[in-house]
């Protein structure tokens, strides 16, 4: 960051005419010329630093005070991370995201992996896969949620209907603390599969018909050239799909607050809904800007590991 | 692209009487399995609103209703405030629009041809915050957008809209490609660089402002978490907000019935523009 700093101001005062169009204009048309430029910057600028810098120094400043709107702040050290410890929903919040995001993976990846396999082999009706799929990523999530929420319903929903229909016993769903999350899981993975299956789709079109010629001339079974050929060929969107995955569905919020409450007995308490908590149930602002801070370390990670990934790619294409 | 790629299973395969009964049979299940998974939801949805209350509650449910009776979404539209809430959501969505637009373009345009002192350090700033989950500072951009006075107020989706990293690059790439010497031109002919962004770049640019557009208008009406925190006024929620705050309080078919009202928008511009969104989600896959 400081190079980055130094660079610029550097170029201006000893390296004038190295890039060639603009010879070497006077100061003052210099200055309007950085005016111009700024008077274009300014309003994202503006917006930026209000709503996306500030906003992470403020999170980690509020994280060590008691901060109440309106009052002034008192730093506290770190009292806010030891209460939010002490919290039994703390560790309930952690779990349940930590699950759901690798039942996300495991669900949630695998069927559109297989979804986008086959759609791959299909040569009739590619446009109607393709809207269809996508159809609920256009459903608002709350209406996905709502929706789910109904056919989750131990009375006449159409979930257990289905169950009936085809003489299996009936569960509880987003009803049962065991069945809560996984419940919570699918109605994620039907509402977001749309994009994962056409990324996926558009990475295995990419793949050179040879190397499926030359390993069925070796004598390779079909899931041998799906693990041989596809899986390898692929291997980075595969990786860039699974990390989106993860950094989105650690973040989940809106299904456990319309479907279930973050309940039943916490079950579906996530750590997003209890930032949202602390923040407009309990007004602790630090307390919900230390659990903030925590998540986003934790995020932070996986974002890194995207944006390397994705660089990296870039400059090999 | 229809035929001419070698795919998993080869041609030679799928020629024979065997292969072709098996691709067939996969086809058929394949088209079941969509329209049971996708399709089937949305049509129980769009037809649960049309039943009577005693009929929704019923087991075994019946596949059609038996009366198509259109009172749930009438009342949908008059009981839950539905103009109310449709409207704001179209003010909040089309503000964030225009003004992601407007000052996301500039700034852009800004990086990536004027070569504002510190443009370097700026642009790093802005692509950091692509690390930074929004999600995870929704409380601390709540206090400053409280501190500004904006809550209950379109200004505190439309603001925080324009702090988007990634529409901001994907301008700021597709400047970048655009060749020196069409600027220059304009530039020669004496044009300020305002007429040169406004008569010769954004014409140019019209497949990235229409892709910047859509994810605009989509984010903005999909969003939940944020509008919840920010109108706590009833009259100001859009209808995302207002669906979950009322659905405790009203019959299941009303509930159902403003559900659908609340999707067509979406599924509208979907169907309209399905190619170009299709063809964009795509493209990111493999442009990175």
């Amino acid at each position: 960051m400081t190079k980055t700093v130094e660079r610029p101001a550097e170029a201006v005062r000893t390296r004038p005419a190295r890039t060639p169009p603009p010879a070497r204009k006077p100061a003052r048309r210099r200055l309007a010329a950085q005016g111009r430029a700024y008077a274009f910057l300014l309003g994202g600028l503006l917006c930026f630093a209000l709503f996306s810098w500030y906003p992470a120094i403020r999170a980690i400043v509020i994280a060590f005070q008691k901060y109440t709107p309106g009052a002034d702040a008192e730093w506290v050290g770190t009292d806010n991370f030891t209460r939010v410890f002490r919290d039994p929903e703390f560790a309930d919040a952690w779990r349940n995201t930590l699950t759901f995001t690798a039942l996300a993976l495991l669900i949630g990846f695998a069927v559109p992996f297989v979804l986008a396999l086959v759609l791959n082999e299909l040569r009739h009706a590619k446009a109607f896969f393709r809207v269809v799929v996508y159809l609920p990523v256009m459903i608002p999530p709350v209406v996905s949620a709502l929706l789910w929420k109904w056919f989750y319903d131990p009375g006449a929903g159409l979930a257990n209907e289905a169950l009936r229909f085809l003489h299996l016993p009936t569960s509880n769903w987003s009803n049962g603390a065991d069945t809560a999350l996984v419940s919570l899981v699918i109605v994620a993975t039907w509402a977001t599969m749309g994009g994962t299956v056409l990324i996926y789709l558009a990475a295995l079109q990419s793949v050179p018909g040879e190397l499926y010629e030359a390993a069925e001339l070796d004598g390779a079974s079909l899931p041998q050239r799906v693990r041989h050929v596809t899986i390898p060929q692929t291997r980075f969107v595969i990786l860039m799909l699974m990390l989106l995955q993860i950094i989105a569905t650690m973040q989940v919020f809106t299904e456990p607050f319309v479907i279930t409450g973050g309940g039943p007995e916490n079950a579906t308490v996530t750590v997003l809904y209890l930032i949202y908590k602390y923040a407009f149930l309990y007004n602790d602002f630090g307390g919900a800007c230390a659990l903030s801070v925590m998540l986003l370390l934790l995020l932070g990670l996986f974002s890194a590991g995207y944006l390397r990934l994705t660089r990296s790619e870039g400059e090999d294409a | 692209m229809s035929g001419g790629t070698r795919t998993l299973v080869s041609p030679a395969v799928l020629a024979r009487p065997r292969g072709r009964a098996v691709y067939w049979t996969v086809f058929t299940g394949t088209v079941l399995l969509f329209a049971l998974a996708f399709l089937f939801p949305v049509y129980w949805m769009v037809t649960g609103a049309l039943k009577s209350p005693d009929e929704v509650a019923r087991t075994p449910p019946a596949l059609v209703p038996e009366h198509w009776r259109t009172t749930g979404y009438t009342d949908a539209w008059d009981l839950m405030q539905l103009p109310t809430h449709l409207g704001n959501t179209v003010v909040q969505a089309a503000g964030a629009w225009i003004f992601q637009l407007v000052l996301c373009t500039a700034a852009a345009y800004a990086l990536s041809r004027l070569r504002p002192a510190f443009g370097k350090v700026i642009l790093g700033g802005i692509l950091a915050t692509l690390m930074v989950p929004t999600q995870a500072l929704v409380v601390p951009k709540y206090l400053t957008v409280a501190d500004l006075g904006l809550l209950n107020d379109p200004l505190a989706i439309w603001l925080p809209a324009v702090a988007n990293a990634f529409n901001l690059y994907l301008l700021k790439r597709f400047f970048d490609q655009i060749p020196r010497d069409v600027l220059e031109a304009a530039e020669i002919d004496g044009a300020g660089q305002l007429r040169v962004l406004w008569s010769v770049v954004l014409p140019m640019s019209r497949p990235v402002l229409g892709v910047v557009s859509i994810f605009a208008l989509v984010a903005v009406w999909q969003d939940f978490l944020w509008p919840l925190m920010v109108f706590s006024d009833t009259d100001e929620q859009p209808i995302s907000v207002a669906l979950v705050q009322l659905s405790q309080n009203i019959p299941l078919t009303v509930l159902i019935a403003a559900m659908v009202i609340a999707s067509v928008p979406m599924v509208a511009l979907f169907l309209v523009f399905q190619r170009h969104i299709i063809a964009g989600i795509s493209a990111g896959s493999t442009k990175g």
